[in-house]
């Protein structure tokens, strides 16, 4: 003795927010169930586990039903089929578009690729995010990309109003572009630490002030390719290593406001040229783009790790980095501020997001 | 009359992967209407087209305009091959041809690929239109009407062959069959509607209301579309204003013939009502298919004719007052099935029915056999016996009389209505059904086309009989209904005794408004309907009689079952409840006259045990009243399935109602008395806990002891009540009457004469069951009521959350060898389970209410059991102190649930609609002008959704002009291409954006709480056939029927707003037929949905300035003032 069929459907179309989080969470309806009945959402409303069971497979079979739409959400305000009030769509589609913080942290920089996708299992396996999920959220990273690819004027706008989501998730979403498209390494241990929205920041950073878009706003993948001019202009920047008055004249600026100031003074002293050497490297090599993917990895290496082995504390950068970027103005024969503050203003940025005491 | 119909393609969307070369489809139109086909350009590789055609301009006469559908084809163009079929639109333009509905009708529509699923909605919904007869579903006088005069009954039925069984079914593909399948059902619809159409124009009406119409499907002996409905003239209700005689024209003045002009508004309908009249009179299927349907007009002869009433004793006949014979009579006799044979092949000479006879048969029922003289009795003249004495009496009897001329030039003083104006009911005596079994049998004698109709008036003649018996001269809250197995037929219908105000069908009375305070003198309004019509002398059937507990002057009966809705004045105490009886009882798979004969034997024993089911779960809510009873009773192969549907509620007139008492048949044995007295305090116990559930707390004005003797039980109350007259003499009758039967009884074991206290006997394992049973129902959780009426009795502050559901589900019974008590437990718990998930899915909506709760049950297959349920659940204000629901803005802003959010943003699109500037329009959707421009900018073809081809939407916008109607001419070349490219622009962003499609409310109600309906756009009558050969890939047959059901509800709602309605009332879903083959990986699935389009505005909000009759013209115009 089976049920054979069981339908429930709503004029206005019923969605229980908890089941709509367990199905995207990847659950399968018997593991849903057995969720809600830990819950104790039986006792609520007298129900028996029948109840909750036929519950959740209507709702399972809704969001099934609803998934296509969500792929492409301005048509879940149109579509007929469903009637959505519009707070509970947008509920809808902010959750659906939700990823999980350790997920993400896996695939951030890898190619959204087949094979990608076929190493999901593994990713699953390590963060303990079930592979159903990590399905939904590999391709919502994958469609978003495909959607923007080809698309002008600004990222996050664009994203915003393509999946119509917040714009906290909007930016989180540009991120994870810039960096799929970019291919930034952020899988290597020492890379470890830090978290998406150290990333995400960073990103932030690079796309409104690196890329294409920064000048010119009408132009495709503005805020997806960085700006080939600027990487090549900072080659210029070498000057402040090469020269060796200049590098000279800029340490002991750099010494005179710093003394004082902060306890780990000898340290910056002795190690100024080392990481003056480091950041314009970076700037320099940025043409190329194997050096672009390992731009995180170079902060890391080249001025984070040095600065954490002496013990810097965040203040400490700070004000290192300020009096470092500010003092080049003062050097005369350094020609190329407008680059310099491009460039700085970023790497600052980043450095102290990235800077975890 | 002519006219001049206007069609223009505006827009594609979505529309599904034609080539796959590059991912896009090259669409283009055929606008079909007639014999006349417009096509539109080619819109190259876009899944979004933008055709803005010209307007496409047919000229079409009268008979088309109301004929035909305007169909709308979507193709994908190809160079080389024939051009695909992307779907179909079928628009139905009728609306347009109504003066006083929409003149415009445009709007995105889904597009249907065929293979898929077929729609039609019925195409002739308003063939009648043109005669100004219009058509409701709901089942009381409309909201913005009043009802000058309530003709009665129009029934019509069209029969033809089913083209799913003819031969040519075999080769041609399902496609084509369910096309033929289409095309006949809306023909035959429509053909329906205007014959029912023309017979109300006869009665000199001008509307049907309570329209139920439904198809049979009787498989290889035919198709049959039948509806009944109720013929009213209405008059509009201008708020405020009276009516103007121009609009409506005063029945008592008017002809017959031109009674149709009374709704109309400028006067231009009168050559169209001849025009159309004649058109009524030519044979009707004319045209193209004429030939084809005449000869189709066959009706088979049933070699056989079973007839079986409910015969047994009145609770079969007369589901009325009960009294505790009642049960004793059903335990005693559920041992003789023998008994009943005698009659099952009795046809239906005469009337009254002859099964009485049958009934001396029995050494048992002795008793019956009495009270059946006092019924031929009362049936053949029933002011005879004297009157209820006092000085109502002689009025009653001149008021009988009255009506009853009134209603006797009526074949069928019937009405579908369940509720009625006030005053409109007078007494109501009790239910009255009747039943018979049909062989259908296919016969090709064309000659005979009425045998269904003779059925049916078989039928209707015996409920006319029964209500005669109840001294009634009318039956109100009439329904009826089939059932069909293989080829057998139970046709049912069933209808509330009652006694109707003459006021309502003289004609000439019409002047006379509610202030005729003659009658209401004779009845109480609050109580009136209670007293009984009949003559206590000669009671139909032996019910106890009390004086009224509220005016105490007249009898009520100790119980009241009726089919309708509880009258608004109705005094009432605590709340009601849905109670529920249900029951399987297996039966021999045969054939034929046997299959018939074994339908026929078991279901007089169903309707008792039904009945005593009810009457016991009555009791046990302590509740003495039951309205909307419906009992459905359907055929399987192997079984026999009755739900017995009703809500209870506690009459405050009516006395209270008797404890339960249990007895054991052999009260030797120790265990069985312990187990006796555990049962029996389970109950009171029960019954003690209903009584707090419910608020039932009577006036303490007599003794609730069920010890009390009945005939003492009278003494006290006079007593205590001070009754005028104490009336010996009653007593003495009712002794009289007693008499006749007190030998029989004290052989019932009713001798220790607790006649107040209702006894349940305990012999066998089964009153054990059914005891089990009848306590099982679980109680329904806090925060929660239901009902299967309108509205709660004792709920009035509604609040406007809203949530109209449908819910199927289809048990497979595995178990090949079961009892009947297996099975009447399977049933019961699938009802019962089924409404815990109710509970369970609308918690977040409490405190709410499940109103109109409408269970369907089906054996669709042997071994299979369909539930299928429509209700709304509808919210109030927990504070029921007071009567108005609280000031609305404070809860609106709190956190109240969707729907409160929602309404505003459809109140906000119909201004848009209207004449309201835009800058208000503008800033009333402050959310959805956001979403509109960035959906707006989307550019779909970037990702094909090749899976959504169901949901494809298109627009069209079609217009009529009559000749004579200068205005529409005009506002129509304000339409013309320019500036209606701008509109169109204009309407672009607003059903792109608003963020939603426009927000359509349903409700199987005939009103949506804290609204007001300010215009009926007309009848929704929609047919859906949908098939699939991928049955596993779309989720089984719970996805496939899921999506069905939603795609179901969508095409309704987008009809609705392509009319300017903004909500569905007295929504139902008539049939829902599914059948699978999960073997071939396929199913069918067939659907019949109607109800009425309306506009709504929220209570609160002043009528739209222009009044409501001209909406129709202000969209044009609107649309030029926004441009």
């Amino acid at each position: 003795m089976t049920m054979e069929l069981d339908v429930f459907v709503g004029n206005t179309t019923i969605m229980d927010e908890e089941v709509y989080q367990l199905w995207l969470d990847g659950y399968t309806v018997f593991d849903a169930v057995k969720v809600r009945i830990d819950g104790g959402v039986m006792e609520e409303c007298e129900a028996s586990a029948d109840v909750l069971l036929s519950d959740t497979m209507d709702q399972y079979r809704t969001f099934q039903m609803c998934e296509r739409l969500l792929h492409s959400p301005s048509k879940l305000g149109n579509q007929l089929l469903f009637q959505i009030p519009p707070h509970r769509q947008a509920m809808l589609i902010e959750r659906y578009y939700t990823f999980d913080d350790a997920f993400v942290r896996e695939v951030l920089g890898k190619k959204l690729s087949k094979g990608t996708k076929k190493d999901l299992d593994d990713i699953s396996a390590k963060t303990n995010v079930t592979l159903k999920s990590c399905r939904r959220q590999f391709d919502n990273f994958k469609r978003v990309f495909k959607v923007v690819e080809e698309l002008k004027g600004p990222l996050v706008e664009n994203i915003r109003q393509h999946f119509l989501l917040s714009d906290k998730l909007a930016r989180d979403y540009a991120a994870i572009v810039f960096f799929a498209n970019n291919r930034f390494e952020t899988g290597k241990r020492k890379l470890h630490y830090l978290t998406f929205q150290d990333f995400a920041f960073c990103a932030g950073q690079l796309i409104s002030n690196w890329t294409v878009g920064a000048v010119d706003s009408m132009v495709e993948d503005m805020d997806v390719d960085l700006d080939k001019e600027f990487l090549q202009d900072l080659k210029e920047l070498k000057v402040l290593i090469t020269d060796k008055d200049l590098l000279d004249q800029h340490k002991s600026l750099v010494c005179t406001a710093l003394r004082g100031k902060t306890k780990a003074f000898t340290e910056m002293e002795a190690n100024f040229k080392n990481i003056s050497r480091g950041l314009v490297n970076i700037a320099a090599k940025l043409t190329n783009t194997k050096d672009v993917r390992d731009f995180f990895l170079d902060l890391v290496e080249k001025f984070i790790e040095p600065c954490r082995s002496d013990r810097w504390t965040a203040a400490d950068v700070r004000l290192y980095l300020t009096h470092y970027n500010n003092s080049a103005h003062i050097l005369d024969t350094f020609k190329h501020q407008v680059v310099w503050d491009r460039y700085m203003g970023v790497i600052k940025g980043c450095i102290f997001k990235m800077y975890h005491d | 009359m002519p006219g001049k119909l206007k069609a223009k393609i505006v827009a594609g969307r979505h529309l599904p992967v034609m080539d796959r070369a590059s991912d896009l489809t090259d669409a283009f139109v055929e606008v079909k209407f007639g014999n006349t086909t417009f096509k539109t350009d080619v819109c190259p590789k876009s899944l979004n087209p933008q055709w803005n055609s010209e307007w496409f301009k047919f000229e079409v006469d009268d008979e088309d305009l109301q004929d035909e559908p305007l169909q709308v084809t979507v193709l994908d163009h190809d160079t080389y091959s024939a051009n695909d079929a992307i779907g179909k639109v079928y628009i139905d333009i009728d609306p347009l041809l109504c003066s006083e509905a929409a003149s415009v009708i445009s709007g995105w529509f889904p597009i249907y690929d065929t293979i898929h699923v077929e729609l039609f909605n019925d195409l002739n919904r308003f063939r009648q239109s043109s005669c100004g007869v219009k058509f409701f579903c709901t089942s009381s006088i409309p909201r913005c009407y009043k009802a000058a005069m309530v003709h009665g009954f129009v029934e019509e039925l069209v029969v033809n062959e089913d083209p799913e069984y003819q031969w040519i079914d075999r080769i041609r593909t399902p496609r084509a069959s369910n096309e033929a399948r289409q095309r006949l059902i809306s023909l035959m619809s429509g053909e329906l509607q205007r014959k029912i159409g023309l017979k109300v124009l006869e009665m000199g009406g001008n509307a049907v209301v309570g329209y139920l119409q439904c198809f049979d499907l009787e498989g290889e002996s035919g198709l049959v579309v039948r509806a009944i409905g109720t013929a009213c003239t209405l008059d509009k209700l201008s708020s405020g204003s009276a009516p103007n005689s121009n609009t409506h024209m005063h029945p008592n003045t008017a002809p017959p013939s031109n009674a149709c002009n009374s709704p109309s508004k400028d006067g231009k309908e009168s050559p169209l009502a001849h025009g159309c009249r004649s058109t009524h009179n030519s044979p009707v299927h004319s045209a193209c298919s004429s030939q084809r349907l005449s000869q189709n007009f066959s009706v088979s002869v049933p070699t056989l004719i079973f007839t079986v009433k409910p015969v047994r004793s009145r609770p079969g006949i007369f589901l009325c007052p009960s009294s505790p014979t009642l049960s004793t009579d059903t335990l005693s006799l559920s041992g003789s099935g023998s008994v009943i044979c005698g009659h099952n092949s009795a046809h239906r000479a005469s009337t009254p029915p002859p099964p009485f006879s049958v009934h001396s048969d029995t050494v048992l029922l002795r008793k019956s056999v009495s009270f059946t003289e006092d019924l031929l009795l009362a049936a053949s003249g029933m002011g005879n016996g004297g009157s209820a004495g006092k000085e109502a009496g002689p009025l009653k009897t001149l008021l009988r009389q009255q009506t009853q001329t009134a209603l006797e030039q009526r074949e069928f003083p019937f009405f579908t209505l369940t509720s009625f104006p006030p005053g409109f009911l007078v007494h109501v005596g009790g239910v009255v059904s009747a039943r018979s079994v049909k062989l259908l049998d296919r016969i090709h004698n064309p000659d005979e086309p009425e045998t269904r109709d003779a059925w049916w008036e078989e039928i209707r003649q015996e409920i006319k009989s029964h209500a005669k018996a109840l001294g009634c001269h009318a039956v109100v809250g009439y329904s009826e209904s089939t059932s069909i197995c293989e080829e057998v037929c139970i046709l049912s219908a069933s209808g509330t005794a009652a006694i109707l105000n003459p006021r309502y069908m003289r004609e000439g009375c019409l002047d006379i408004v509610i202030g005729d305070h003659r009658f209401e003198e004779l009845s109480p309004p609050s109580c009136g309907f209670c007293h009984i019509p009949y003559d206590e002398l000669n009671m139909p059937f032996p019910a106890q009689l009390t004086y009224c507990y509220q005016c105490r002057r007249q009898k009520v009966p100790d119980v009241l079952f009726t089919t309708i809705d509880l009258p608004p004045e109705a005094a009432v105490t605590g709340k009601g409840c849905l109670i529920q009886a249900r029951l399987c009882r297996l039966k021999k798979k045969a054939q034929g006259e046997v299959n018939a004969t074994a339908i026929s034997n078991l279901l007089p024993f169903m309707e008792y045990e039904l009945h005593t089911q009810l009457m016991n779960k009555l009791k046990l809510r302590s509740m003495n009243a039951l309205f909307g009873l419906h009992i459905q009773i359907s055929v399987g192969e192997n079984m026999l399935l009755g739900l017995a549907s009703a809500t209870g509620v506690y009459l405050t007139a009516l006395p209270a109602p008797g404890a339960i008492q249990i007895a054991g048949k052999t009260p030797g044995e120790m265990s069985n008395d312990h187990h006796i007295l555990t049962i029996q305090k389970r109950i009171n116990d029960t019954i003690a806990k209903n009584k707090e559930l419910y608020q039932i707390n009577p006036p303490k004005l007599f003794a609730l002891d069920p010890e009390v003797f009945c005939g003492i039980n009278m003494e006290p109350t006079e007593e205590v009540v001070g009754s005028p007259i104490p009336e010996p003499r009653q007593r003495s009758r009712l002794f009289r009457s007693h008499s006749e039967s007190s030998d029989e009884q004290s052989e019932l074991d009713l001798s220790h004469g607790k006649k107040d206290a209702f006894v349940l006997e305990i012999d066998d394992t089964d009153a054990v069951e059914d005891i089990h049973s009848l306590l099982m129902d679980a109680s329904t959780p806090a925060g929660f009521y239901s009902c299967n009426t309108e509205t709660m009795p004792g709920i009035f502050n509604w609040t406007s959350g809203v949530q109209m559901f449908t819910s199927v589900r289809v048990f497979r019974l595995s178990n090949a060898n079961l009892t009947n008590q297996g099975l009447n437990k399977i049933f019961t718990d699938l009802c019962e389970n089924l409404l815990k998930s109710f509970y369970f899915k609308l918690r977040s909506m409490i405190p709410c209410c499940l109103c109109k709760l409408n269970f369907t049950v089906a054996v669709p297959e042997e071994e299979l059991i369909q539930v299928a349920v429509t209700a709304v659940a509808m919210t109030f204000d927990k504070d029921q102190n007071q009567e108005k629901p609280a000031d609305k803005p404070p809860t609106k802003g709190g956190g109240e649930t969707e729907e409160q959010l929602q309404f505003p943003m459809e109140l906000c699109a119909d201004a848009a609609a209207g004449n309201t500037q835009q800058a208000s329009k503008t800033s009333g959707v402050p959310e959805s002008t956001n979403v509109s421009s960035r959906a707006a900018s989307v550019d779909y073809g970037s990702f094909a959704d090749r899976c959504s081809t169901w949901l494809e939407l298109l627009r069209l916008k079609a217009h009529t002009i009559r000749r004579g109607s200068v205005k529409t001419i005009s506002s129509l070349e304000h339409c013309s291409p320019l500036p209606e490219g701008r509109s169109r622009s204009l309407r672009s962003t607003r059903s792109f954006g608003s963020s939603s499609v426009a927000v359509v409310k349903m409700t199987p109600l005939s009103f949506l709480p804290g609204t007001r309906i300010i215009k009926y756009l007309g009848i929704i009558n929609m047919f859906f056939i949908r098939e699939t050969t991928s049955l596993r890939e779309e989720g089984g047959v719970s996805g496939f029927l899921h999506s069905f059901i939603a795609e179901v509800f969508a095409m309704v709602r987008a009809h609705v707003a392509a009319l300017g309605g903004n909500a569905v009332v007295s929504y139902s879903m008539k049939e829902c037929m599914l059948m699978e083959n999960p073997n071939k990986n396929q199913a069918q699935c067939l659907i019949n949905v109607s109800g009425d389009a309306v506009i709504c505005v929220r209570e609160t909000d002043p009528e739209p300035t222009p009044s409501t009759t001209n909406i129709g013209q202000i969209c044009p115009s609107g649309t030029d003032v926004t441009t």
